[in-house]
């Protein structure tokens, strides 16, 4: 019935001439610096080589930010790290502040403190022993026990016993964080190529050859910020890692009174809350679903559902709230929980940084700076053996 | 076949189901409202005695027919009334529901016809958030269920059939509006006479109805543009421009606001069903065959979520869809009835042409809303706020929200999403089509956490 309405899912293109266009086909892209991916990590990275003079192209296959980084919970979070993770967050934290030197704007930051809550006695021990880890590294979480939490959280259930604040930890916007870091980038005079998508790459010995959008690209660099499709460009690489898709499951109510300034999360994770100024309360936990080669996700009801119970247990006033959307991503997930970052044992001159799993938002800026380091100086003043491939090479040869 | 699902007991739902129950399924049917009926034929509540011509005037028999069937079909379904769809899985054939309100359900399906409806399309422009300003639709269903007017003296701006129909019925009701202004030209309607001659009965009553109101004592004014609507706390007035670019205030209590309507076309989204931009209505729609097939295994779309065609259109479209779904089980269907409905269906989609063509929606006015204008009532974004995003580099709408926070309110861009995308389109230089549309993201319509 609707033979002459034109089918349009494309994206307007800015206007070329064709002779530019033909020009660019034969011509084949010489650079110092390939990033793969447009989340936070590879716009930061864009970014901070850029500032350093050096010549870079991202390749990025849809608008940048459109995964993981555009469409997490907003944490910007450093309580709960893992030891060995702590210094990478902290190193982005202090990034995440010089925001808008860097990039003009803010992202909507705002370091509201993170809030851990305690529902047993051994989720308040755990706290207790993370803080005490954390104090070695500098960082000064404070506790707050049952008398006080009750008194200056009184909309708590009984459920919650205690909790740590960090107060410097706080949220953003995801939405906004990589097209800033790439407005920035752009501007120090990265080329950030949207509509990207890769469709080949290899190494010759001295020089990445990358393919991506009937376009050629080389150079002595390959920085893998891939999010979950990482596992793909590793792979291509001979390295094969045993990554699996994650999909954070979140909600968002109408705006309610505001009555929250810290952004909670729970021991254990399968919580985790704040609200905007505005008064939309977002949370999430569990795991939606989504089709890793379609790009597309979705919420699940049973996670819907499973994260409105346990946000009322915390905080019973949510009930009946209207929730009025909800939404996933795919984020990369490694068996240990922990990124991949750093040098490639098969292949020199590339790069990984990708499986962040689920702490990417935090940490996307501070990697972006690593890397650099790692380019231009051959090394970074953050420990990265935790986050070496190589750990995972015993495993796929057993496999 | 197992389970068959019609959403929507309108028009296209009330006719869809009809032919199932003849062909001996007793289908699940599940509609939002407490006693079903849609919105053309919108159904007061329980208690309330206005008989049909009071509530429906020219429509009373189509309204009458319509009821009569829907309540012979209710003890021949599964029949959900009072209940939201709020989600559809596609992968799993399961529909989420809301009962009451408050009550989580799921649905399995095997086969599902979706007549859910259409919802007014605006314009925003001064004043249109203010209380006493309401859709045509809106000012419709409050004479129609609560046998009450927006207004004694309201003012009423649009164009197309809704606007003229709406005028009538409150003039009717005892609340003559101030002003009737079309913003469409009476040369443009005049033109498209030989195409709406396709159904000739409709095209007559729709002249009758233009000769009414015009012998009415009315004010109404054509090919004319709203201004602003004024007022502090309520609506005191409406300041227009007529053709000749002459201003005017028009004093009132209330205003309605309609260009056309706009499907609800949410759950075809979600199940994942590919959407076209149709030209001629301006509207995006789901894709689907002449008979309501979609690529979804299953799924079939009729009435006007699947595309703007009317009650009548509706009826024949339900009727039609759930024929198909019989034909495609190897299950009895009237095969006489299958060829005649094809024939009307063909017919009244060249009026419906017309129709569209006869009626535009005015895109420029959208388009060129001055920068102070909230486009996103929920969230009150200005599209001078969504002029930003466009030139913040957001090529589409879904980057325009992540940037501006359009459409991210209750209503999820069901109202701001045709706007704001003339708005956007404008700014970046490019056709409305070009930047897309909202992605749909559930619930469609806000449910409760419990």
């Amino acid at each position: 019935m609707q033979q002459d309405a034109p089918s349009v899912s494309a994206w307007p293109k800015a206007p070329r001439s064709a002779a530019a266009v033909e020009a660019d086909r034969i011509r084949c892209v010489e650079t110092e610096v390939i990033i793969i991916g447009g989340g936070g990590a590879g716009t930061s990275a864009a970014l901070h080589l850029a500032l350093r003079g050096v010549s870079v192209i991202l390749l990025e296959r849809g608008l940048v930010g459109s995964q993981a980084t555009g469409s997490n919970y907003g944490g910007v979070r450093q309580q709960g790290r893992h030891p060995a993770g702590i210094p990478l967050a902290i190193k982005s934290r202090a990034i995440w502040a010089r925001l808008p030197e860097l990039t003009d704007t803010d992202a909507e930051f705002d370091p509201c403190g993170h809030l851990k809550l305690a529902r047993t006695e051994a989720e308040e021990q755990s706290l207790l022993d993370w803080n005490a880890t954390a104090a070695e590294y500098g960082l000064r979480p404070r506790m707050i026990g049952r008398n006080a939490i009750r008194d200056l959280h009184p909309y708590f259930s009984d459920t919650v016993i205690a909790g740590s604040l960090m107060e410097e930890d706080g949220t953003a916007n995801p939405r906004l964080l990589a097209p800033a870091l790439a407005r920035a980038a752009k501007a120090a005079g990265a080329s950030i190529r949207e509509h990207h998508a890769v469709t080949a790459m290899a190494h010759d010995g001295a020089l990445f050859h990358v393919t991506a959008n009937g376009q050629d690209f080389r150079a002595p660099w390959l920085l893998n910020c891939a999010g979950f499709w990482g596992g793909q460009v590793a792979a291509s690489f001979g390295e094969a890692v045993p990554i699996a898709a994650l999909h954070p499951n979140m909600l968002v109510t109408e705006p309610l009174p505001y009555f929250l300034r810290n952004s909670l999360g729970v021991v254990g994770g399968d919580l985790y809350l704040r609200q905007i100024p505005r008064g939309n309360v977002i949370f999430g936990g569990g795991h939606g679903e989504g089709d890793e080669d379609a790009l597309s996700t979705r919420p699940t009801p049973q996670a819907s559902f499973g994260a409105m119970q346990r946000a009322i247990a915390v905080l019973p006033g949510l009930r009946d709230a209207m929730i009025i959307r909800s939404w996933t991503g795919t984020d990369g997930q490694m068996p240990d929980k922990f990124p991949v970052i750093g040098a490639s044992h098969t292949t020199p001159g590339l790069l990984h940084a990708f499986g962040l799993c689920g702490e990417g938002f935090q940490t996307g800026p501070g990697i972006g700076a690593v890397l650099s380091e790692l380019v231009m100086d051959g090394r970074t003043d953050v420990p990265l053996d935790a986050f070496d491939i190589g750990r995972f090479r015993v495993q796929d040869a057993a496999a | 076949m197992k389970t068959v699902v019609v959403v929507g007991a309108g028009p296209a739902g009330i006719r869809a189901v009809e032919q199932l129950v003849r062909s001996g399924l007793r289908p699940i049917w599940i509609d939002e409202a407490p006693d079903g009926g849609g919105r053309v034929t919108q159904r007061p509540p329980a208690g309330f005695t206005r008989d049909a011509a009071a509530l429906y005037g020219a429509d009373a028999g189509r309204a009458k027919r319509l009821h009569a069937t829907l309540d012979a079909m209710k003890p021949r379904t599964d029949w959900r009334p009072d209940t939201l769809v709020w989600n559809i899985r596609p992968e799993t054939r399961t529909l989420q529901t809301l009962t009451g309100g408050s009550e989580q359900g799921e649905v399995s399906y095997d086969a599902l016809i979706l007549c859910t409806g259409a919802v007014d399309r605006v314009v925003p422009f001064p004043g249109w958030t203010m209380p006493g300003v309401t859709t045509l639709g809106g000012a419709q269903v409050a004479l129609k269920s609560q046998g009450v007017g927006i207004g004694v003296s309201p003012v009423l701006i649009g164009s197309g059939p809704l606007l003229i129909l709406t005028a009538l019925q409150y003039i009717k009701a005892g609340a003559k509006p101030a002003l009737v202004l079309d913003t469409t030209h009476f040369l443009q309607k005049f033109w498209e006479t030989s195409g709406l001659l396709w159904n000739t009965p409709t095209f007559l009553r729709g002249v009758m109805m233009d000769f009414r109101l015009r012998l009415s004592g009315v004010q109404y004014v054509e090919d004319a543009t709203p201004i602003a609507i004024e007022g502090d706390s309520a609506v005191t007035a409406v300041r227009w421009r007529d053709t000749g670019w002459k201003e005017h205030v028009t004093p009132c209590d209330a205003v309605a606001l309609g260009w056309g309507l706009k499907p609800e076309s949410q759950l075809a989204d979600l199940a994942g069903v590919p959407f076209d931009y149709d030209t001629k209505q301006q509207n995006w729609v789901p894709r689907r065959d002449s008979a309501g097939r979609t690529a979804v295994p299953g799924l079939f779309l009729a009435g006007d979520g699947a595309g703007i065609g009317g009650a009548e259109v509706a009826e024949l479209a339900g009727a039609r869809a759930a024929l198909a779904l019989l034909a495609d089980n190897h299950l009895p269907s009237d095969a006489a009835l299958t060829v005649h409905l094809d024939t009307r269906l063909r017919t009244e989609a060249r009026f419906r042409a017309a129709l569209d063509r006869a009626f535009p929606y005015p895109a420029k006015l959208a388009a060129k809303m001055a920068d102070e204008v909230s486009v996103c009532r929920c969230e009150v974004i200005s599209a001078g706020e969504l002029r930003a995003a466009a030139a913040a580099d957001a090529p589409e709408m879904n980057r325009a929200k992540a940037f501006s926070r359009v459409g991210m309110g209750r209503c999820q861009g069901r109202l701001c999403g045709p706007p704001a995308a003339e708005v956007l389109a404008d700014a970046l230089g490019v056709k409305v089509d070009q930047v897309g549309r909202l992605r749909g993201q559930p619930p469609v319509k806000p449910i409760p956490v419990q």
